[in-house]
């Protein structure tokens, strides 16, 4: 056995951070929003509609334990006592398992209305490329979903995807994007219809003395082109917003953005949080229609 | 709102999409389709803060389309869908 640990190039950082010119103690209402996702999981803390604190963490394998981590996590930045929230809502792949929720939404309604909160409200249509699902939303000014698709048939064109390229090629997560574009000539797509076809496809070409750029970038243009079918199917209406990990990575998202024609939007959130933004906003609204905690 | 449910595969694209402006809940689909795909719930799990009935195609029936839904799409002359016949307000529309 070599000596050391392995690195694990799929790894990427865990975060909680907290807003400094905001004191809980003034608010009226704390609502949370927790993201339990098939790769990450979120959790928002909101007070009176704005955010306060959010922590970023990976999943693992226990859905209820995952929940009550990211929950701590967040928690941690800040010096709440956890019986202040009015209002906790569960999102995502792993909502039915957020013990401590008062009610869970489904992940599409939570995405358009955190993209609407986190990109402003010009946002209609709305990309949420997750770790084995990707769902494309149409919304209005006030984030209400108008149309919707969802593919979680299959996970090609996903986030793990990704993270199993980065490890195959030995390319850390977050530099996947630059490295991408590290090519002299943009090469073909790699078999978009599965990522396990695809990794094969790509063994076979780095046999054949590809760089791993070269590899990496085929991927890129492959998952750019699956995500592409689906938009396509929905219809594309400006302003565009992509939320989730993939946002992050420009090698799929420039050439996804190529295929459009449009520029998407910027934030200076992070895009993973989306999910969770929106079901505190949901039990934000919840509150103010009297359902909140009885204290 | 349009609610595309179902998936795109190597095969071709498999989608029911109800839309929930016109569906008013009644019910008359669910009981319409052979095969169980549909169902009416409480309130529209995409528009949390709408609080009225909504038909949806069933979590566990949304990745099964094609097969689900294949008896009643024969391949030479495809009589009108029960489904599709069964809603008044022609929520319901299939994608293959």
């Amino acid at each position: 056995m070599p000596e050391g640990k392995k690195q694990e190039f799929w790894r990427w950082d865990e975060s909680n951070w907290k807003d400094p010119d905001i004191d809980w103690k003034d608010a009226k209402y704390i609502t949370v929003g927790i993201d339990v996702g098939s790769v990450s999981s979120q959790a928002v803390i909101m007070t009176d509609g704005q955010i306060y604190a959010y922590a970023n963490m990976r999943t693992g394998f226990d859905s209820p334990n995952s929940a009550r981590n990211v929950l701590n996590f967040a928690l941690k930045a800040t010096d709440m006592p956890e019986e202040r929230m009015d209002y906790c809502v569960g999102t995502g792949y792993g909502r039915v398992n957020v013990p401590f929720a008062d009610r869970s939404i489904t992940e599409i309604a939570c995405h358009a209305r955190g993209a609407n909160f986190i990109y402003g409200p010009e946002v209609r249509t709305v990309l949420d490329v997750g770790g084995q699902d990707i769902k494309a939303m149409q919304c209005d000014e006030k984030g209400k979903v108008t149309n919707f698709l969802m593919n979680d048939k299959c996970a090609a064109g996903t986030g793990r995807g990704m993270e199993v390229f980065a490890d195959l090629l030995g390319i850390p997560i977050t530099e996947v994007g630059e490295r991408s574009f590290q090519i002299d000539e943009e090469p073909p797509a790699v078999s978009n219809t599965c990522v396990v076809y695809a990794k094969s496809e790509a063994t076979g070409l780095l046999r054949k003395g590809w760089s791993t750029e070269q590899v990496l970038a085929a991927y890129c243009r492959a998952m750019a082109e699956r995500i592409y079918s689906l938009v396509e199917r929905m219809g594309v209406i400006p302003e565009f917003a992509i939320t989730g990990g993939m946002a992050k990575n420009r090698g799929v998202i420039d050439r996804l953005m190529a295929k459009i024609g449009l520029d998407p939007m910027k934030t200076k959130w992070d895009t993973q949080i989306a999910g969770a933004v929106g079901a505190a906003l949901f039990g934000y609204a919840l509150c103010l229609k009297g359902k909140g905690r009885k204290k | 709102m349009l609610a595309n449910y179902g998936y795109t595969d190597g095969s071709g694209d498999y989608f029911i999409t109800i839309d929930t402006d016109k569906c008013n809940g009644c019910g008359e689909c669910v009981s319409a389709c052979p095969a169980g795909v549909l169902e009416v719930l409480d309130d529209d799990p995409n528009d949390p803060l709408r609080e009225e009935p909504v038909a949806v195609v069933g979590t566990n029936k949304r990745n099964k389309l094609k097969y689900e839904c294949n008896p009643c799409k024969p391949s030479i002359g495809r009589p009108p869908l029960p489904c599709i016949e069964a809603c008044k307000a022609g929520a319901i529309s299939h994608s293959w």
